[in-house]
């Protein structure tokens, strides 16, 4: 069989369910009206700001301020293009049809990796511009040192949240018991860890706190992260990794 | 041709399948008989490669299901009912089963029309009812055209013309030489589609044989007899060598075809008889007593009565 077919077969069952559109749409909504709200407060607030955070200020960072909550609708996406196959039973007609389950975990995470890609790029480089549009005279350039890496990093942070998800759906299999683990992890608990300064250490080498900084244009004033964008990108993929690798050694060991 | 080799499923303590050694033969309608809970579910899972095996081995045409090259091509499955996403349309459902193994797009439109689901092949599939749902996994079995078949409890959920239908199927695919393995709880539904038998209880092999075989060998005849002159018809058979078995209910039962010769004997010693009728016990009866030591889920029986077979069916109660 080949992998083609596979992919084929993958993209038909994510374009055929509903959760698929309103997930995405729901992720691109969020992110970009958040980054234009906070974009604009961001501007109006400026005057008032202490000397230390006007340093700080990062106009491109600002405008990404809707992915802490875009986010979620992009971890509920990876989890249910994987968990949907286990809530409904679908998973024992999918082996059926695919016995090579590792081909079958590839194919699927491909396929929605690739759809995540797209929309994240489009939905960071959107946001972006419309964020920079509100900051008026405070904007950054697209040409700026750091911008563009910055813009597109968006997309692949967007990206890299849900095949995280995907991963840990695989190894859970409930939707819901992957939302109720990831949701209030990655909304609250990753912030609180990654701002208390007893668990900042911990807290700055999560997924998302370590993949974030590939966002950031300005350095604060006083940071003292020990790794910069790219590697933080590159801990995140390592999580990612982690995960998927779970995903796929419980889903060759288990039963259907 | 399906072949079990010692298939074996432990769930921690708990065996599900037991040491299972059989063949399924193609051309003929193969029918997997066995109680609820008796490991038939468990046993196709096996064949498929969705379940591992605890030991022994399964194969397809002499492969590993993994090894089939578009294994819907080679062997279509019904399994248990909604195997599949509610919010897909069915036509999606099996377009993407289709393109996962080759298959083409007007496969897909032919196997709806099979079933009778063209109608609302664009609706979701979780509005359908039950036997609308069996129908589409039907489909699913027949989509790749394969020479091996196999239907976990078809019926369920069928109405009377669904039944019809699906029996027809069953019998027409193996006349066209498929391998055609059906699962059933029910002894009739077998003894009116299938040619083989397997029968399993607590996952062990109890008989594996042809219906006919099976039919001759498990289907008892007796008389049964009512007579307000109880004691002295005893007396009278016993005196000519036929061994009367009180049933209860003042109703005496004696094996064997001989209806003729107790009808005489009782004229001539002048004993009236209420009723003196030929009896054949149905298959119902001859699967439950052999499976009755494996059953798992015993029901109550309302009404003891003595078995003539035996009361074992009820022991474990």
């Amino acid at each position: 069989m080949a992998t083609t077919q596979v992919i084929r077969s993958e993209w038909t069952k994510i374009r055929s369910v509903a959760s698929t559109v309103w997930t995405l749409s729901l992720a691109v909504v969020v992110t970009i009206g958040l980054g234009i709200l906070i974009s604009a407060l961001s501007k109006n607030e400026f005057d008032n700001m202490s000397r230390d955070d006007q340093l700080s200020f990062d106009p491109t960072f600002i405008s990404f301020a809707g992915m802490s909550l875009g986010q979620l609708a992009m971890i509920v996406f990876g989890v249910l293009v994987v968990s949907n196959e286990y809530s409904t039973g679908m998973i024992r007609t999918s082996l059926a049809a695919v016995p090579q389950r590792g081909k079958f975990l590839v194919s699927k995470i491909a396929v929605a990796t690739g759809l995540c890609l797209a929309v994240g790029l489009v939905t960071s480089f959107v946001t972006f511009f419309v964020g920079q549009a509100m900051l008026g005279d405070l904007k950054a350039s697209i040409g700026d040192p750091g911008v563009l890496r910055a813009v597109i990093g968006g997309g692949l942070y967007m990206t890299l949240i849900a095949m995280f998800s995907m991963g840990v759906a695989a190894m859970l299999r409930s939707p819901m018991l992957s939302l109720g683990i990831l949701m209030p992890f990655f909304f609250l608990i990753s912030n609180i860890l990654g701002n208390v300064s007893a668990t900042e250490r911990i807290g700055q080498y999560l997924p998302d706190q370590a993949g974030s900084r590939i966002m950031q244009v300005v350095t604060p004033v006083d940071d003292d992260t020990p790794y910069g964008p790219w590697g933080g990108l590159a801990i995140m993929v390592l999580w990612v990794v982690a995960a998927l690798v779970g995903g796929y050694v419980l889903l060759k060991r288990r039963d259907a | 041709m399906i072949e079990l080799e010692g298939l074996t499923k432990r769930y921690g303590e708990k065996v599900a399948v037991n040491n299972l050694t059989f063949a399924v033969r193609p051309g003929i309608v193969t029918g997997f008989l066995g109680p609820n809970g008796a490991g038939k579910s468990t046993t196709m899972r096996m064949i498929l490669g969705l379940d591992h095996p605890s030991a022994g081995d399964v194969r397809i045409d002499g492969k590993h299901y993994d090894q089939l090259k578009d294994p819907l091509t080679y062997i279509g499955a019904l399994l248990e009912a909604k195997a599949w996403h509610g919010g897909r349309s069915a036509y999606n459902h099996l377009l993407c089963l289709a393109q996962s193994n080759g298959i083409s797009t007007s496969r897909v439109r032919e196997v709806l029309e099979t079933v009778g689901l063209t109608a609302v092949a664009r609706k979701k599939t979780k509005g359908f009812s039950m036997g609308m749902g069996q129908r589409l996994g039907i489909a699913g079995a027949l989509l790749g055209d394969p020479r091996i078949l196999m239907f976990d409890e078809p019926v369920n959920g069928l109405d009377p013309e669904g039944i019809h239908w699906i029996r027809n199927l069953m019998k027409s695919l193996a006349a066209q030489g498929r391998t055609v393995f059906v699962s059933s709880h029910l002894m009739s539904e077998m003894a009116l589609t299938a040619e083989h038998l397997v029968v399993i209880g607590q996952g062990r092999l109890l008989a594996d044989t042809s219906m006919a075989d099976f039919i001759e060998r498990n289907s008892r005849s007796y008389v049964r007899i009512r007579t307000p002159q109880r004691e002295r018809l005893l007396d009278v058979l016993h005196e000519a060598g036929v061994t009367a078995v009180d049933s209860g209910g003042g109703v005496l039962e004696v094996e064997g075809g001989k209806s003729e010769r107790i009808g005489e004997l009782a004229a001539q010693n002048q004993i009236v008889l209420h009723e003196l009728s030929p009896q054949q016990a149905s298959l119902e009866e001859a699967f439950m007593q052999l499976t009755a030591e494996s059953v798992e889920y015993h029901a109550h029986s309302d009404t003891p009565r003595e078995q003539p077979w035996g009361d074992s069916w009820n022991k474990g109660a």
